[in-house]
């Protein structure tokens, strides 16, 4: 170990000069690296065969679906005439459905604001990184804070007359209990599933259930003057 | 036959002209199949190798995969509809009821755009749900998260301003409701309404405004934040399978996976 080094490590700023990489394994570090190995295939050409082939496939369903449907086209464009109900794509009905409840600025602004704020902090919550069973730890005072929580929910839905929003909530609040009861080990494998879910996966859940509850009612069940229709009755 | 003219591709391939154009050269090496993604400047956004596991439709349903089929089917078919659309007002109209009954196809082609995006607003979400549950959010990809959710904001904007185009009663109240959400931002509201309208109604300004936004804006940014969706795929570790990482720890002396050299 006595040998001249060849070298001397340092910084060194000429850029005409390609600088030469060395790698010191100290005791401290290790060169291993703790990754499972496991199989792979080349992209090229079996990942990419697969996605131009799922890629082609959806095209011909298109096809044929435009070959049997037509996109919708009403009359020109009338601002003196409003059609009643004057509905936004299907894809913001659950916020005009909101809308019907709560003042524009709450359901236009607000709700929106909130709901792209929330789903770019997920994975920057810490409650979510550790991916622990909700009720796992601290289960008598998290349930607490989950009553609490849930009865405020159903209070203000009910309070601002948001029926709609009700069944979703009461069906993942029913669920959350469940998962409360239930322990990690349980023989039933949905209650073993339930028991090992963190809260940003309640929280998901509960908001894809509100998502497709108030866009379907907004598609099929609102009608003239916002009111409740039948989906199979022409207006 | 067969055989003559996989000679003479082989031939073309290794000519002076093909391999200046094609780096990679040709051969069915494991090196040669890593090349033809690596030296590509569009595959090469992609690892050059990927998961046996991942590649399972029931390991990601191919939503992004198919999001992003949505997406070069309505730049194809949008490029066409230009071809035969103008942004003004009545002409826009006059020019669906053209695609209607005088242009060969023209009907076809606007029916695949109208339902190629509503399935692609549809298979965003759908593809963002399924990363969510996968957990495919957490360290090292919260980033990639992030510019999904930015990915789901110019898709909904995307289908939004083009909404508008076919200027008929349905295009024309759907974007009065929406528009008039903007004017309850709180102080200035009322402004964000005008700049977004060009007036304080939809009216033809509105039109040519979604138009641009639609045609050039929009999917300018989309293009961009794609490739950095999918590159980021790769530089983050590739796609994310269920329990096979290690969790990400507090201490600094872990090996991150991600920071190995892809």
């Amino acid at each position: 170990m006595s040998d001249p080094k060849e070298f001397v490590a340092g910084i060194d700023s000429d850029q005409r000069r390609s600088p030469v990489r060395v790698a010191f394994v100290t005791r401290r570090t290790s060169a291993q690296v703790k990754v499972n190995r496991e199989d792979q295939v080349q992209t090229y050409p079996e990942v990419l065969f697969r996605a131009v082939l799922a890629i082609e496939l959806l095209a011909i369903a298109l096809v044929f679906f435009s070959l049997l449907f037509n996109a919708p086209l009403e009359g020109i464009a009338d601002p003196t005439h409003t059609p009643n109900p004057a509905k936004a794509p299907w894809y913001f009905l659950g916020l005009q459905e909101l809308l019907h409840y709560f003042p524009p600025v709450v359901a236009g602004v607000l709700v929106p604001s909130l709901l792209i704020i929330a789903l770019i902090v997920i994975p920057y919550f810490n409650i979510n990184i550790e991916a622990n069973g909700l009720f796992l730890k601290d289960r008598a005072n998290r349930l607490r804070w989950f009553y609490a929580a849930a009865a405020g929910m159903l209070i203000f839905l009910i309070g601002f007359d948001v029926y709609v929003a009700v069944p979703p909530t009461v069906v993942v609040a029913l669920a959350m209990i469940v998962a409360a009861n239930s322990r990690p080990d349980s023989p039933s494998k949905f209650r073993r599933y339930l028991a090992k879910r963190p809260l940003a996966y309640w929280i998901m859940t509960w908001f894809l259930f509100e998502l497709i509850v108030l866009t379907a009612v907004g598609t099929w069940f609102r009608g003239p003057g916002w009111a409740w229709v039948s989906p199979w009755r022409n207006y | 036959m067969a055989v003559k003219t996989s000679a003479m591709m082989d031939k073309v391939r290794a000519s002076r002209v093909w391999r200046s154009v094609f780096r990679a050269g040709t051969g069915d090496s494991t090196l040669h199949r890593a090349l033809a993604i690596q030296q590509s400047i569009f595959l090469h956004l992609f690892s050059t190798k990927v998961r046996k596991r991942m590649v399972k439709f029931s390991a990601t349903w191919y939503l992004g995969t198919l999001t992003f089929g949505t997406f070069l089917i309505l730049v194809i078919t949008g490029v066409l509809l230009m071809l035969y659309y103008h942004p003004s007002v009545p002409q826009a109209y006059a020019d669906m009821k053209d695609l209607q009954f005088v242009v060969s196809s023209g009907l076809f082609l606007r029916n695949l755009h109208r339902w190629s995006a509503q399935l692609m607003v549809f298979l965003v979400f759908a593809h963002m749900f399924k990363v969510f549950y996968r957990g495919a959010y957490r360290t090292p990809r919260e980033f990639n998260w992030v510019v999904g959710v930015v990915l789901l904001v110019i898709t909904l904007l995307l289908s939004y301003t083009g909404y508008l185009l076919p200027w008929d009663q349905l295009a024309f109240w759907a974007i009065t409701v929406g528009s008039n959400l903007s004017s309850a931002v709180p102080l200035v509201g009322n402004k964000i309404h005008f700049l977004l309208l060009g007036g304080n109604q939809v009216n033809a300004n509105a039109l040519l405004r979604f138009y641009v936004l639609h045609c050039v804006v929009l999917p300018l940014a989309a293009m961009l934040f794609i490739a950095i969706h999918f590159w980021r795929i790769r530089k983050d570790g590739g796609l994310y399978v269920q329990g096979t990482e290690p969790k990400p720890q507090q201490n600094n002396e872990t090996v991150n996976t991600a920071a190995e050299v892809k």
